[in-house]
């Protein structure tokens, strides 16, 4: 596949928070339908890439092109139309706290849509379905555990079929069956919506456990994109210590 | 020569470090330039978020009504009593509803009530969306297609200039009446007498100027307090710095602006 094929396309980003430079230059290409999952340690860079993915932080130069749009230079107006083919998962989750469960995941479909009460009522209840948390509409978030957080905002992000998913941190801070559980969600969402996915982590097993194909990432640049036995075969010595550990 | 090697050196720093305070300064001054101007004109544009409106002036208004209550009573309590002693001695102690009126409706109940307000709903806002800023809801907000400009500052906007006149409206009046009671009670003065010359010596300028007051407050302290709440960094201590810095900055800024107000209203009417 070539690399202009990419739903998502970055070109040379680079981006800087007053002296420091945080991406250096990023090259990246997701295909439609694939998860392509980003690994790297903590600070190199990664959920400042998915910030700008979603036009929530802007590049200080480069290309940013979503869907056949560069939106590197999209006014804030356009950005909002744009937004809505994306699901995002945050690392906090961010629920927002004075709102239920239900009113959390009908959030984009009361502000955007023009379906009944009922119909949001209907769509929420299989969202919450699928991600294993059926009769929770009336429950608060400050009253969930961190799992049930992140099932929770996957509900939120999937309930307006956004075509595209992003990921960030989705298993951290977790315990191993929490993790495992939301992994099994991020295939679930991938191969049911068949949408596009890209997970964010410094996790290896939860990163290979999803992933189609896997990007490396180091001081703001992609060092390695390719599928598992690629990345697990390269010669790049970053690489290499991270995914073996330190000798 | 190492001497003034190092004297450069140091005016240098000082030099750059004035510069990077003023930057700053700017900074900050563009930033709430910007959320006046967003909130101002998102206010008369689709969507409207009638019930977020609506809960925002409940919230700001009809809660702040207590304490505004209570303040503003207590204000013509003792003043009643501070000017019926001080004009007792000039044996002018029947003009206190006079005095009275024009100082509470011109200038005492508008700044008090608003600093009261900047006190309790300005960092409330702060605080409440300091916290969304931090937790990432705000950037939620935006990844689920929402104007978080449109739907919470443009809100809180509406309902700070809106509901700020009315409770100073109805704090004066209880300040008048606190004045009352003290004046029938303490200083001796007819319940006729003392509403008769209160109303008489209010004019329209002095009901103009202490409802413009208000209203330009409630602009202000609405533009701070989410300016500040939309660019809190650094988790719940910088939550905490913001929540302090919109009452310090709300407060000093009624006073500067009440001066400008009281002196543009009364050089042109």
């Amino acid at each position: 596949m070539k690399q202009k094929d990419g739903i998502i396309r970055l070109e040379d980003v680079q981006k800087s928070f007053s002296d420091k430079k945080v991406l250096n230059g990023v090259d990246l290409c997701v295909h439609k339908g694939e998860t392509l999952v980003i690994l790297g340690r903590s600070g190199c860079g990664k959920s400042v890439t998915l910030k700008i993915l979603l036009g929530l932080l802007r590049a200080d130069s480069g290309i940013v092109i979503i869907d056949g749009q560069d939106i590197s230079r999209m006014s804030e107006k356009n950005l909002f139309e744009v937004r809505r083919m994306f699901g995002m998962l945050f690392q906090g989750s961010a629920l927002f706290d004075s709102l239920t469960v239900g009113e959390n995941v009908a959030y984009a479909l009361t502000e955007f849509s023009h379906k009944s009460r009922g119909e949001i009522a209907e769509i929420v209840r299989q969202n919450l379905l699928f991600v294993e948390m059926g009769g929770s509409e009336n429950l608060m978030p400050s009253e969930l555990s961190g799992g049930m957080k992140k099932r929770v905002a996957l509900a939120r992000a999937m309930a307006y079929q956004p075509r595209i998913m992003l990921y960030d941190e989705p298993t951290t801070g977790l315990d191993p069956i929490t993790a495992t559980t939301i992994n099994a969600l991020i295939r679930k969402t991938q191969k049911q919506h068949n949408v596009t996915s890209i997970v964010v982590t410094h996790e290896l097993d939860s990163g290979f456990s999803v992933a189609d194909r896997v990007a490396v990432m180091d001081n703001g640049k992609i060092l390695e994109i390719g599928t598992i036995q690629e990345i697990k075969a390269s010669k790049n010595e970053f690489v290499q210590t991270f995914i073996a550990g330190p000798k | 020569m190492s001497h003034l090697l190092a004297t450069n050196k140091y005016h240098g720093m000082a030099v750059k470090k004035f510069f990077n305070i003023f930057l700053n300064f700017l900074t900050i001054v563009h930033g709430m330039a910007e959320m006046f101007g967003r909130s101002l004109v998102y206010s008369f544009f689709k969507p409207f978020y009638l019930r977020d409106t609506l809960d925002q002036m409940y919230r700001i208004g009809v809660k702040s009504l207590s304490i505004v209550l209570m303040t503003s009573t207590f204000t013509g309590l003792v003043l009643a009593l501070q000017f019926g002693h001080e004009m007792a001695v000039y044996g002018a102690k029947m003009y206190t509803g006079s005095v009275l009126g024009v100082a509470i409706v011109r200038e005492l109940g508008p700044v008090i009530i608003s600093l009261v307000v900047a006190g309790r709903v300005g960092a409330g806002i702060t605080a409440e969306l300091g916290s969304m800023t931090v937790t990432e809801q705000i950037d939620a907000m935006r990844a689920l297609g929402t104007n978080p400009y449109k739907k919470l500052a443009a809100r809180r906007f509406i309902a700070l200039t809106i509901m700020l006149p009315l409770l100073v409206a109805i704090g004066d009046l209880c300040s008048m009446i606190g004045g009352w009671v003290v004046s029938v009670s303490t200083l001796g003065i007819s319940t006729d007498f003392y509403w008769t010359l209160a109303i008489r010596y209010l004019e329209f300028s002095d009901i103009f100027a202490g409802l413009l007051k208000p209203l330009i407050f409630g602009m202000m302290i609405s533009t701070i307090a989410c300016y500040l709440g939309f660019n809190v960094k650094g988790g719940t201590k910088g939550v905490g710095e913001a929540t302090t810095q919109a009452v310090v900055l709300s407060s000093i800024l009624i006073f500067v602006l009440d001066f400008l107000i009281t002196k543009v209203t009364l050089g042109a009417i």
